[in-house]
C-alpha cells in the first residue's frame, strides 16, 4: 500500500474550490515535486494533507504504517517570527514535540537525534546561535533540520529554495536528494523552479491542467509541448 | 529606612502582600513570553476589562464569593479571545479592543445604575487602578492565591517544551501531532485565572504592564527563549518586590508603583542592550 493516497481530492477555502478532482498517490521512497502556477493551490494541498484544513471533498489515506503526526514539514514562510527570541537548537528541537506524546521533556536519545540532523544540515557549530539573527538559507536549514526532527519517513517541503542564492540552492538539493537517496525519506516538494523536477522521481501539476505520472513523462510531454497552457495563448 | 521596614514586617499584612505580589508577577511574567510573541500582548487588558464588568454583576446580584462568578466568566472570554487569534474574521487585536472596551462601559453603566455603595467613583477607581485590598488579605485569601500560583508554575514547567512548539510555529506543531487547541485553551484559563489574581495587585488598567514589562526588558538583552523566560520571571519577581516595599515605605499606591519599577526596569535594560550592541 502506499504511503500517502489522495483520491478525489478538492481543494478550497469556505466553498471556494481551487483545484478539484486531485487524485494521486505516494509510495515509500519516492520523490514528488508539485509544480503549479502562483495560487494553483500548491501550498493549499499542502495544508490539506498536514490535517491543517479540510479538504471540501476526497480524501487522504495515509498507509505504510505512517501515522498522520509521522510528517516533517517544512513552511513556505515562517513570517510570524521575525523578533522570535530563540536558538537554533531550540527551534531544532522542537521538532521532536510530536513523538513525545505526553512525556514533557526531551530524553538524551532526542538530544543526539538533534545534534545529528544539525550536523547533517552542516548548522551544528551554530546551535547557540539566536534564530533570527541567521541569513534566510540558514534559517531555511535549521527549519529542514526541524523537519528531520519530525521524521524519518515522510518530508513535506514547501518551496524550499525560495530566496536562496543559486549555490546554496543547489547544495540545498543536493542535501534533499541525499536524503532521498541515502535515507529513504520519502520528499514530498513543492517548487517554482522548473530546475528541481530533475531531481524527482514523481511530478504533480496544478492548476489549470492537472498531470500526475513519472519525471519522466513529464519532462516528455513538457519537450513535446503537449500542455494545454503552452499551446499558443489558448489559456489566457 | 531599614528600620522603618523592619517595623513594617511586624505586620502579617505586610507579608502577605510581598508573598501574594511577588507568586502573581512571577507567573504573570512566564506568561507573558508567550503573550507578547503571539500578538497577545493587550489580552491581560481585555481580560481584566471583562473581569471588571463581571465584577461589577457580581456586586449588582450580591454574591457572597465574587471570585465564583469572575472566575468563570473571565476563563469563557479568553477562551473566546485566543480562539479568534486563529481562523476568524475579526483579527484577535480589534477583538480583544472591542470585548475590552465594552465590558469596561457595561461594568460602569451597571455600577451607577444600581450600586448601593456611597463611594462609587472610589470604588471604580480602586478596581480599575488596584486598590489597598493587597494590604487587607486575609490568611484565607493569601493560601488560595499561593497554591493557584504554584500550580501556574508548575503547569508551565511540565508544558514548557510543548508551550515553545506552540508559539514558535503553530503550523508545524499541530502538524506533526501536537494537540495545539488543547494548549491553547490551557493557555487561556491559567491567564483569565491570573488576571483575576492580578486585579487585587494591580488593578484592572494596569495588568498589561506585569504581562508585557519583564517579557519585553528581557528580550532587550536575552536571545535564547529559556534565557527570556528566567529572565523575565526574576526580573518581574525584583520588580513587584521593589515597588511593594517602596509604595509601604513612601505611601505610594501599590500597583502605580510596581508599573513605575518595571518600567525604570525596561529602561535599564534598553541601555544595557545598547552597550551590549557597541561592543558586539
Ligand atoms: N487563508 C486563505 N483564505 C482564503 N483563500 C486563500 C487562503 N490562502 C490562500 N488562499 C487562496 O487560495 C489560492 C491558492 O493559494 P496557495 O497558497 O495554495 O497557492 P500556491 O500554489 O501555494 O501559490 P504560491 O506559488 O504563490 O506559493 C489562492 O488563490 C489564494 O488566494
Ligand atoms: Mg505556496
Amino acid at each position: 500500500m502506499a504511503q500517502l493516497t489522495c483520491s478525489g481530492l478538492s481543494l478550497g477555502y469556505e466553498r471556494r474550490v481551487i483545484c478539484a478532482g486531485l487524485s494521486f498517490s505516494v509510495n515509500e521512497g519516492d520523490y514528488l515535486c508539485i509544480v503549479g502556477e502562483n495560487g494553483s493551490g500548491k501550498t493549499t494541498l499542502m495544508k490539506t494533507i498536514l490535517g491543517l484544513q479540510k479538504p471540501l471533498a476526497g480524501s487522504i489515506a495515509f498507509g505504510d504504517g505512517l501515522k498522520a503526526g509521522e510528517i516533517g514539514y517544512l513552511p513556505q514562510q515562517t513570517a510570524a517570527q521575525k523578533d522570535f527570541p530563540a536558538t537554533v537548537w531550540e527551534v531544532a528541537l522542537s521538532g521532536c514535540q510530536a513523538r513525545m506524546g505526553r512525556r514533557p521533556f526531551y530524553s538524551r536519545q532526542e538530544k543526539e537525534e538533534t545534534r545529528r540532523n544539525l550536523a547533517r544540515m552542516g548548522m551544528e557549530g551554530l546551535a547557540g546561535r539566536c534564530y533570527r539573527d541567521l541569513s534566510g538559507g540558514q534559517q531555511q536549514r535549521v527549519l529542514l533540520a526541524r523537519a528531520l526532527c519530525a521524521t524519518r519517513k515522510l518530508l513535506l517541503l514547501d518551496e524550499p529554495v525560495s530566496g536562496l542564492d543559486p549555490a546554496v540552492t543547489a547544495e540545498m538539493y543536493a542535501l534533499i536528494t541525499r536524503l532521498n537517496r541515502e535515507e529513504k525519506v520519502t520528499i514530498i516538494m513543492i517548487s517554482h523552479d522548473p530546475g528541481a523536477v530533475q531531481y524527482a522521481s514523481h511530478v504533480l501539476h496544478i492548476g489549470r491542467e492537472l498531470f500526475f505520472g513519472t519525471a519522466q513523462a513529464y519532462r516528455e510531454k513538457w519537450e513535446n509541448g503537449d500542455f494545454d497552457f503552452m499551446r499558443g495563448g489558448s489559456a489566457l | 529606612m531599614i528600620e522603618t521596614l523592619g517595623m513594617y514586617f511586624q505586620f502579617p499584612f505586610v507579608r502577605y502582600a510581598l508573598i501574594v505580589g511577588v507568586l502573581i508577577a512571577l507567573c504573570s511574567s512566564l506568561l507573558g513570553v508567550t503573550l507578547v510573541l503571539r500578538r497577545f500582548s493587550f489580552i491581560g487588558d481585555g481580560l481584566s476589562h471583562v473581569a471588571f464588568g463581571a465584577l461589577a454583576v457580581a456586586g449588582i446580584l450580591n454574591l457572597t464569593d465574587d471570585m465564583l462568578f469572575v472566575l468563570p466568566v473571565t476563563v469563557l472570554a479568553a477562551v473566546l479571545l485566543l480562539r479568534t487569534g486563529q481562523n476568524t474574521k475579526i483579527k484577535g487585536d480589534a477583538a480583544i479592543a472591542m470585548i475590552s472596551v465594552s465590558a469596561l462601559a457595561i461594568g460602569y453603566l451597571l455600577m451607577n445604575l444600581f450600586s448601593t455603595s456611597t463611594n462609587l467613583s472610589g470604588d471604580v477607581c480602586s478596581t480599575l487602578f488596584g486598590s489597598t485590598s493587597i494590604l487587607t488579605l486575609t490568611q484565607g485569601e493569601v493560601w488560595l492565591c499561593a497554591v493557584l500560583s504554584i500550580a501556574v508554575v508548575a503547569l508551565f514547567i511540565l508544558f514548557y517544551n510543548k508551550l515553545f512548539a506552540v508559539t514558535f510555529d503553530e503550523d508545524f506543531a499541530r502538524a506533526s501531532g501536537t494537540r495545539v487547541e488543547a494548549y491553547n485553551l490551557l493557555i487561556a484559563v491559567v491567564i483569565a485565572v491570573i488576571i483575576v489574581l492580578a486585579m487585587n495587585l494591580v488593578g484592572s488598567l494596569l495588568i498589561s504592564a506585569l504581562i508585557i514589562f519583564p517579557a519585553m526588558s528581557a528580550m532587550r538583552i536575552f536571545r535564547s527563549f529559556r534565557a527570556v523566560t528566567l529572565c523575565s520571571g526574576v526580573l518581574s519577581v525584583v520588580c513587584a518586590l521593589l515597588g511593594i516595599l517602596i509604595s509601604i515605605v513612601s505611601g505610594t499606591p501599590v500597583g502605580s508603583t510596581i508599573v513605575a519599577v518595571n518600567m525604570a526596569a525596561f529602561l535599564l535594560c534598553c541601555g544595557a542592550a545598547r552597550i551590549q550592541g557597541g561592543k558586539a
